[in-house]
């Protein structure tokens, strides 16, 4: 039970003018239950690889593999994989439409045709899990406050009950309360067995929870790696637009001064290095 | 899957060819000769011609022959519903009857001539915004009214809205293009059901979109505000427009082309 990518490549507007290549030669796998970080500057080909996750995007070089089922075009496992993938856009708020929070989140469901008397199930359960207040049900999701929208937008994807969830830029322009709950609530996901993929240019959040990641560049794949690895392979080899956390450059720079610390990015680890335990 | 392919609604296509360099006066007064040239061709052998002239002006722009031919699908239906219209509702002599409905020898030849002509309209259209710069084009515009401005006609306004709504059009496919891909993720489905259906599933890109729009509208009056824009009197540019020789021989050119298609035209006809 896993996604898999095999050198998976994909170039906008071919033949025109204006062809770009996006992704080139992308190889990765991640199963249910772990969390997957995709690392990378701005037009690093982050976005792109998300949509290619759930079919939104088809492979043009290369093959994805959801749970054994192969992403392509006509194929009748299309839906079943949109639904198996739920898919959060950057800036998901700007997809709210329906006139109550309850109608916004009931929509996935409704349109995998679960039965009507299941609905408000799901919707309590997507709700609970996106920490969205009971008393919005009945709002509209335009009135709600910039962070409850955002969770709204998230609860209305976890209504379909998916089995991997990829999120793309999912802290953009949240306060950082919020940013910790909603790391918070997909630590939870993945505790209950679903798969996370994150796209962030934040190393932070990224080497903080992941158990791989995956380092974009300009297309290209820069490294596929557990966290501790990848913060060396960066350390070593920076890419540029991707800054390594405050506390790795500090453990850094102290090891250039011939400190016997650790290349971490933990405080505590460094604090324990530095001064001991206590 | 993409749903809007940008090149298909006319956008500027970058290249360095002779046709993109040319000033944005002298493309917008020259479309202006060919469209009415295009609508007095009466003779299929210069309607070929026109087609020649197409061709070349394609290979002087620098630009796939694909690309300019698919600037023509948005209005395709625009082009069917005409010609059959016209197929269907001429007089002359009936070539087929059933019923009600008849078909005429001269209606089967006004569709075509209606339906080219329409064609070519978009065709030799397209080449200027393929070509030209939002940007370049209201410059052009804006001096080509600005005669008008001491009638008190809007010259700046009317550039400056049609810069905002051309430079817009691009960025809202985006946001459309965004805002499908999000639904499609939700399980939203465009392209199944009856007609009502398919209307109804794209309420839900469609109330977004008018919230984006209406932000970005504000946005961009509040940005304009607060650099204190006000209108025409007194700016200057930073790229002023210069019309060069080039542009008088492409202009001539042009007009000598048309002149003589015309005239040919007349000539086979008669």
């Amino acid at each position: 039970m896993s996604i898999k990518a095999v050198n998976l490549g994909h170039t906008y507007h071919p033949g025109t003018p204006l062809e770009t290549c996006a992704l080139k030669n992308i190889s990765f796998e991640f199963d249910r239950g772990t969390w997957f970080s995709v690392a990378g500057h701005t037009g690093s080909g982050k976005s792109t690889l998300a949509q290619h996750l759930n079919g939104l995007l088809l492979p043009m070089e290369g093959q994805v593999w959801v749970d054994g089922m192969e992403v392509k075009e006509k194929s009748r496992s299309l839906q079943e994989i949109r639904r198996k993938v739920g898919l959060v856009f950057q800036y998901p708020e700007q997809q709210l439409f329906a006139e109550t929070v309850y109608d916004e989140i009931a929509f996935a469901p409704r349109n995998w045709g679960v039965p009507e008397n299941e609905i408000p199930q799901r919707v309590n359960l997507a709700m609970e899990q996106a920490g969205l207040e009971k008393n919005c049900l009945k709002r509209s999701p335009f009135n709600l406050s910039g962070g409850e929208k955002r969770k709204a937008a998230i609860a209305s994807v976890l209504s379909s009950v998916p089995d991997y969830l990829v999120l793309d830029e999912p802290t953009a322009g949240l306060d950082s309360y919020s940013r910790k709950e909603l790391t918070s609530l997909l630590v939870r996901l993945r505790s209950e067995g679903m798969g996370i993929l994150l796209v962030t240019h934040d190393l932070d959040i990224a080497l903080q929870f992941s158990d791989s990641i995956l380092v974009l560049q300009g297309g290209t794949q820069v490294v596929w790696k557990k966290p501790q690895a990848v913060l060396e392979h960066l350390q070593a080899n920076p890419v540029p637009g991707l800054k390594l956390p405050d506390i790795a450059q500090l453990s850094a720079a102290l090891r250039e001064k011939g400190k016997n610390v650790p290349l971490t990015w933990q405080w505590k680890c460094l604090k324990t290095a530095l001064f001991g335990e206590k | 899957m993409k749903f809007f392919n940008h090149l298909t609604f006319g956008q500027y296509v970058p290249s360095e060819s002779l046709v993109h360099s040319l000033d944005p006066r002298c493309k917008i007064i020259s479309v202006l000769v060919l469209l009415t040239g295009i609508f007095v061709v009466k003779h299929p052998a210069v309607f070929a011609l026109w087609g020649v002239l197409l061709g070349c002006i394609t290979a002087a722009a620098r630009l796939p022959f694909r690309l300019v031919l698919r600037s023509a699908k948005p209005v395709l239906i625009l082009v069917l519903f005409t010609a059959s219209i016209h197929i269907f509702f001429t007089e002359g002599d009936p070539l087929l009857q059933v019923g009600f409905i008849r078909i005429t020898r001269q209606g089967l030849v006004m569709a075509a001539y209606m339906g080219l002509r329409l064609l070519f309209l978009v065709l030799f259209a397209s080449f200027l915004t393929l070509t030209t710069r939002p940007m370049e084009l209201a410059d052009g515009l804006e001096r080509l009214f600005s005669p008008f401005v001491r009638f008190g006609f809007p010259a700046h306004e009317l550039a400056m809205m049609m810069t905002i709504a051309l430079r817009f059009i691009p960025t809202l496919l985006d946001e459309t293009d965004r805002i499908m891909r999000a639904q499609l993720a939700r399980g939203a489905s465009f392209d199944r059901g009856g007609l009502w259906k398919r209307l109804k599933a794209f309420l839900p890109v469609l109330i977004p979109l008018f919230v984006i729009v209406f932000q970005r509208a504000e946005d961009l009056a509040v940005a304009m505000e607060a650099r204190c824009y006000r209108g025409g009197a007194g700016r200057t540019r930073m790229y002023p427009l210069c019309w060069e020789k080039k542009d008088t021989a492409a202009l001539g050119a042009v007009l000598t082309l048309v002149v003589l298609l015309v005239i040919g035209d007349r000539r086979l006809f008669f």
